[in-house]
């Protein structure tokens, strides 16, 4: 059976992790491929790689980031961020991540979707959507750029679009959860996840094991992604799958 | 003694070496068939669409290295769409044929469940192999929308369930397939690699 997986996503910015971390341990815990190593060590399933950078600079750095992760982990990575031609695609895939994430830059030219899946197959696609929760359209509404602009499409339409396109996965951020720490968006899920066939990632709102335990129970999420809580060691990988393996959620162990 | 993979404009040749340096074999990155004739063992890999691979197989000349490689019984081992290029034909985007090395189709995953297969699944070994000396079963990692119906089940020698039994390692004679990533697939996945590997160096019996 296929288990759900468990992803730490890593922010990185000019080729050094961003947000503070607690791996006292490490050598050099600003080093992506060093905080990535460990949680491949940790039996993480997948691992995200967010570039933040914002200079031209800082996104060739990411390509060496990229070569090195390729050349450590044992374990799938995506990166996204800024990506915003099927030549960056190729780049990054090239440089060995497995999958390319596209946000805003899929939204203001949707025939990148269709572009890099007709290039690449789908599974190398994901489209990662923000969505927020909007009381007068009473349904989730797109944003882009890091969620400071409000778009005019319903998240559950753009989704499906988006597969349309060949997606091959949908990863979903709560923005109305996350960084609250107070648990995935189980309705928003529900709903992506029933309007595609593709795997979606819930993302946004992680904060204890149960947060876990309920998005893979009440929904079909097939993976759940979480960044502080990892990185803090308020969570290990370890404890999110003993507390699933107890619930009968099957996970790689 | 070393390991070629061949290079064909197609998948993520990078993890592959890497993974194969870090277990201590030599390899080298190729599309050359005369390098190809020198190695000990050959490694297709491969992510995209089966039309479009073995066209690019075909217009550098790869399609009779290969062939001939794995016909003179060189270690052959495909990975992902590499495995399914070894079959006969594929139903993907139109009928293709591939390279007819194990008799099979390839074909679409339709139902109602989550397409692609995407994700850690279970390996469950069919029978004691020298593949899997010192191994056992686990999880690995898939992520594919098309599988294999191999025409000779015995050619089948591990096989993961995903809403239906699913092609997850085929051989016959010295040729091998992997439905998964090895390279992508934990400490399993780099021992099913170094299994091949040193098939290749040292012979089936190591």
């Amino acid at each position: 059976m296929l288990t759900k997986r468990i992803i730490p996503c890593l922010d990185v910015k000019d080729g050094r992790v961003v947000k503070g971390v607690s791996f006292n341990h490490l050598r050099d815990a600003g080093d992506p491929v060093a905080l990535a190593a460990q949680y491949d060590r940790e039996q993480a399933d997948e691992l995200v790689f967010l570039d933040i950078s914002a200079t031209v600079e800082g996104r060739k750095t990411m390509l060496h980031v990229v070569e090195r992760a390729a050349a450590e982990l044992t374990i799938p990575f995506t990166v996204g961020g800024g990506i915003s031609s099927v030549e960056e695609m190729t780049a990054l895939l090239r440089a060995g991540a497995d999958k390319v994430s596209i946000n805003t830059s899929a939204v203001l030219n949707p025939d990148l979707i269709t572009e890099g899946a007709a290039r690449f197959g789908n599974q190398c696609i994901v489209v990662a959507i923000d969505a927020k929760y909007d009381d007068e359209w009473r349904d989730w509404v797109v944003y882009t750029h890091g969620g400071r602009q409000k778009t005019d499409m319903r998240a559950v339409d753009w989704a499906q679009e988006a597969v349309a396109r060949g997606a091959g996965e949908i990863l979903l951020t709560s923005m109305d959860r996350d960084g609250h720490k107070n648990g995935f968006d189980v309705p928003l899920l529900d709903q992506i996840c029933q309007s595609v066939n593709v795997p979606v990632i819930a993302s946004g709102g992680a904060g204890e094991t149960a947060h876990f335990v309920e998005v893979f129970v009440k929904t079909d999420a097939a993976a759940a992604l979480a960044a502080s809580v990892f990185h803090f060691r308020e969570l290990t990988i370890c404890e999110v799958k003993q507390a699933l393996v107890e619930k009968g959620v099957e996970v790689r162990c | 003694m070393m390991i070629a993979i061949i290079d064909y404009g197609m998948g993520n040749l990078h993890s592959v070496s890497k993974a194969l340096e870090r277990l201590g074999h030599t390899c080298i990155i190729t599309s050359d068939p005369d390098e190809i004739e020198c190695a000990s063992g050959v490694i297709l890999p491969g992510v995209g669409a089966f039309g479009d691979a073995m066209r690019e197989l075909e217009a550098r000349g790869l399609v009779a290295a290969i062939k001939k490689a794995a016909l003179g019984g060189k270690p052959l081992l495909g990975i992902c769409l590499g495995m399914q290029l070894l079959f006969t034909s594929s139903d993907e985007h139109g009928l293709h044929q591939g390279l007819n090395l194990l008799p099979g189709h390839v074909v679409k995953f339709t139902g109602d469940y989550r397409i692609p297969h995407m994700g850690w699944n279970w390996l469950s070994f069919k029978f004691p192999h020298p593949l899997f000396r010192g191994l056992e079963e686990g999880h690995v990692y898939f992520v594919h929308s098309f599988h294999v119906k191999a025409a000779n089940p015995e050619d089948v020698i591990a096989t993961t369930d995903y809403h239906q039994p699913v092609t997850a390692i085929i051989n016959r004679n010295q040729i091998y397939g992997m439905q998964f990533h090895p390279e992508k697939s934990g400490k399993l996945g780099l021992g099913l690699l170094d299994r091949f590997a040193r098939i290749a160096n040292q012979g089936v019996h190591v």
